[in-house]
C-alpha cells in the first residue's frame, strides 16, 4: 500500500491530463481528417489533403507568425536577461518585491492590457496625438497596424515568462564561483562570459521555450495592435473555427503549427547542446 | 621573521553596514607574512579572519589601512590583477567544466600557450593525485577529490601566495588529517607562501610556521605554535587553544595564595591571572616541596583516554583543574574519584597572562 501511495497521489493529475489534454487532442486529430460542411456536418474520410490545403492557404501567415515570434523572443531576451541579472545579483533584500512587481500586470486581463496599448499607441491618441500637435511628429506617423506594434505587444505581454526562468537560473549561481573566476585572472566581463552565462543557459532555454511558443501562436496582439497585413496564424485558426465553422481546416492548422513548433524546439535544443542543457537543468 | 615580506597589512580596518548600523568586522590588523611562510589566521567564527583574507585576495576593500603584496601597495587593485590565488571554503569549482578545464582556467585567462597549459595542468593533476580523472565533472567527485581540484586550480598558476579559507572544513576527520600532511608536503614542494584561515586549533598548530590568533576583529597574539600554546598572551588565547587551567588571585613576593595551596609566580606582585597546561601538572598524595606550586583538591572525574588519563580536580574554592597524566608506565590510575589529592607543577609552567 505504502509503495502505491505516490502513484495514488499523482492519480488526479494524470486523470486531468488524460481527460483535458489527451482526449481533446485525439478528437481534434480526428476532426482534422474529416470533410463536409457546417450545415450537413463533418464525417471522417481520412482526408490528409486537409493539411496540404490549409498550409497552402495560410503559409504566409504561418511564416509571419514564426518571424514575429522569433523577433519578440529575441527582444524579450535582450530586455529580460539584464533585468533577471539585476534582480538576482543586485536585488538584495528586495528581490521578492521586484518579482512581485514583475507579476503585477497579470492581475489585469491579458486582453485589457493589450487594448490599453492600443489606446496608448493610437494614431491621434494620448501619446502620438500630443506629439503631433506639438509638431514633433509628422501627421501621418503611426505605430498601430505595423509589425513593430504587434512584435512590441508580444514582447510586452510575455516578458515575465522570459525573466522568471532566467532569474531562477541566475539565483542558483554561487557568488563565490564568480569570485573564483575573478581570482583566476578573469575580468568582470570574462567571468560573466565563461561562468555566469553558461550556468544560466538552462534558464535561457526555458525562457525561450515559454515565450516563443505562446507568442508565435498568439492571436490577441495581432488582432488588437496589428492591421490586415499583420495577421498571424492564431487569427486564422480562430476565424476558421469561430467564423467559418470550418473545423477540419482549423484543426489541421493547429496541428501543423504544433508540429512546426516542436521541430523548432528540438532543433534549438540540439543547437544549444541538449545533453548539456538538460544535465544542467537537472542539477 | 627573516626573509622578504610576501604580504603586509598595515592597520587594516573593515566596516560594513548591517541593518543601518556600522559594524567593524576588522578593527585594525597589522601583519607581516614572510615569503615561503605557512601562516595561519586562527579564531572562532565571526572573529574577522575570513574578512582579513578576503581583503588580501581583493574581494573586499579595506575601509582604512593598506594591503601590500611583495612590497607593492595593492589596496585598490582588483582580484584578477593580484598575484595571489584562493582556495575557497566550499571549493567554488566551476560546475559546468571538467576537472581539466577547471584547473586550466587561470592559465587560459592569462593567455598561456596551449602547449604549456597542457604540460602544467598535467603536472599539477599528477601532484594532487588526480591524473586520469581530467574529464570528470566536479559533482561526480568526492569531497576530498574536489578539494584537491580546488588546490590544483589555484596552485597551477604558481601564485606568489596561496590563500586557503577553511579548505578542510567539509572533510571528515581522517581525510582532514591526511590532507593536512598533504598540504604541508605540497607547500614545501612548491615553496610558496600559504595563508591559512581556520577555526581548528589543531590544524593551525600542526601546520603553521606562525599563527595569528584573532578575536573580535583584532589579533590577540601572533607567534609560533609552540609559543601560542605554552605562553598564551591573553586569557582568550589560553582558553581557545587547547585545554588550560586559569587561576586568579593576589600575589605577594612572587607567591599567589589560593584556597588550599599556593601558586609560584616569580617576579609578580598584585592581581594576577595564571594559566597552567593540564599536562604540566603532577597529581599525587603527598604535599609538594616549597620549590613547586601546590594545591589541594578532590578528584571529581577520571576519564581514561588511551594514551593519557584526564583528571578533573575540584579545588576548595570551587574551581576545576584539568590534569592529563600519560599512561606511560602502568594503566593504574593515580587516583580514584573522590580521593583527596595534591596537584603540583614547576614555577616555569605557571604562565602569567598580561593583566
Amino acid at each position: 500500500m505504502r509503495r502505491l501511495t505516490p502513484y495514488l497521489l499523482a492519480l488526479p493529475g494524470w486523470m486531468w491530463l488524460a481527460i483535458f489534454l489527451v482526449v481533446p487532442m485525439v478528437a481534434m486529430a480526428s476532426v482534422s481528417l474529416q470533410t463536409g460542411n457546417a450545415y450537413d456536418g463533418y464525417a471522417m474520410t481520412f482526408s490528409f489533403s486537409n493539411y496540404g490545403d490549409a498550409l497552402g492557404r495560410y503559409s504566409t501567415q504561418l511564416l509571419r507568425s514564426l518571424v514575429y515570434g522569433a523577433l519578440a523572443t529575441a527582444a524579450m531576451l535582450l530586455i529580460g536577461y539584464p533585468v533577471a541579472y539585476w534582480i538576482a545579483f543586485k536585488g538584495g533584500d528586495r528581490k521578492s518585491m521586484y518579482l512581485f512587481l514583475l507579476l503585477l500586470p497579470f492581475f489585469v486581463s491579458f486582453v485589457l492590457r493589450t487594448i490599453s496599448w492600443n489606446f496608448l499607441l493610437a494614431d491621434n491618441g494620448i501619446l502620438f496625438g500630443t506629439l503631433k500637435d506639438w509638431g514633433l511628429l509628422p501627421d501621418d506617423f503611426h505605430v498601430l497596424a505595423t509589425t513593430l506594434a504587434v512584435v512590441g505587444g508580444l514582447t510586452y505581454n510575455f516578458l515575465p515568462f522570459m525573466i522568471l526562468p532566467i532569474y531562477v537560473a541566475l539565483e542558483r549561481v554561487d557568488p563565490r564561483v564568480v569570485e573564483a573566476a575573478q581570482d583566476l585572472y578573469a575580468t568582470r566581463v570574462g567571468a560573466f562570459r565563461r561562468v555566469v552565462l553558461p550556468l544560466s543557459l538552462p534558464g535561457v532555454f526555458a525562457g525561450v521555450l515559454m515565450t516563443f511558443v505562446p507568442a508565435t501562436a498568439d492571436p490577441i496582439n495581432a488582432q488588437i495592435l496589428g492591421g490586415t497585413g499583420n495577421t498571424m496564424i492564431g487569427n486564422n485558426i480562430q476565424t476558421e473555427y469561430l467564423v467559418n465553422l470550418d473545423y477540419p481546416t482549423a484543426s489541421a492548422l493547429s496541428f501543423t503549427l504544433m508540429a512546426v513548433l516542436l521541430v523548432g524546439i528540438f532543433a534549438y535544443a540540439r543547437a544549444l547542446g541538449t545533453e548539456n542543457v538538460l544535465e544542467a537543468a537537472a542539477r | 621573521m627573516t626573509g622578504l615580506s610576501a604580504i603586509e597589512l598595515e592597520d587594516v580596518v573593515k566596516e560594513y553596514l548591517s541593518h543601518g548600523e556600522v559594524v567593524q568586522a576588522v578593527k585594525g590588523v597589522t601583519l607581516d607574512i614572510a615569503e615561503g611562510e605557512f601562516f595561519s589566521l586562527l579564531g572562532p567564527s565571526g572573529c574577522g579572519k575570513t574578512t582579513t583574507m578576503r581583503m588580501v585576495a581583493g574581494f573586499e576593500a579595506p575601509t582604512k589601512g593598506l594591503v601590500k603584496l611583495h612590497g607593492h601597495d595593492v589596496t585598490d587593485v582588483p582580484p584578477n590583477k593580484r598575484d595571489v590565488n584562493m582556495v575557497f571554503q566550499s571549493y567554488a569549482l566551476f560546475p559546468h567544466m571538467s576537472v581539466w578545464d577547471n584547473v586550466a582556467f587561470g592559465l587560459k585567462q592569462r593567455r598561456t600557450p596551449q602547449e604549456e597549459i597542457r604540460r602544467r595542468v598535467g603536472e599539477m593533476l599528477e601532484i594532487v593525485d588526480l591524473a586520469g580523472r581530467e574529464k570528470r565533472r566536479p559533482r561526480e567527485m568526492s569531497g576530498g577529490q574536489q578539494q584537491r581540484v580546488a588546490l590544483a586550480r589555484a596552485l597551477v598558476n604558481r601564485p606568489r601566495a596561496l590563500l586557503l579559507d577553511e579548505p578542510l572544513g567539509a572533510l571528515d576527520l581522517k581525510l582532514r588529517q591526511a590532507m593536512q600532511i598533504e598540504l604541508k608536503r605540497i607547500q614545501r614542494e612548491v615553496g610558496i607562501t600559504f595563508v591559512y584561515v581556520t577555526h581548528d586549533q589543531n590544524e593551525a598548530l600542526t601546520m603553521s610556521d606562525r599563527i595569528a590568533v584573532m578575536n573580535d576583529g583584532l589579533v590577540e597574539q601572533l607567534a609560533r605554535p609552540r609559543d601560542i600554546y605554552e605562553r598564551p598572551a591573553t586569557a582568550f588565547v589560553a582558553g581557545f587553544i587547547g585545554t588550560s587551567n586559569l587561576l586568579a588571585g593576589t600575589a605577594t613576593g612572587g607567591e599567589m595564595k589560593v584556597r588550599g595551596g599556593r601558586v609560584l609566580v616569580p617576579g609578580h606582585d598584585g592581581e594576577v591571572s595564571v594559566t597552567v597546561r593540564p599536562e604540566k601538572i603532577a597529581i599525587g598524595q603527598d604535599e609538594p616541596g616549597p620549590e613547586l606550586s601546590g594545591v589541594r583538591g578532590t578528584v571529581a572525574e577520571v576519564v581514561y583516554l588511551g594514551t593519557y588519563t584526564s583528571y578533573s580536580v575540584s579545588l576548595a574554592d570551587g574551581a576545576d583543574i584539568t590534569v592529563f597524566r600519560q599512561n606511560a608506565h602502568d594503566s593504574l590510575a593515580a587516583a580514584e574519584r573522590g580521593d583527596p589529592v595534591w596537584l603540583s607543577w614547576q614555577a616555569q609552567h605557571s604562565y602569567v597572562i598580561g593583566s
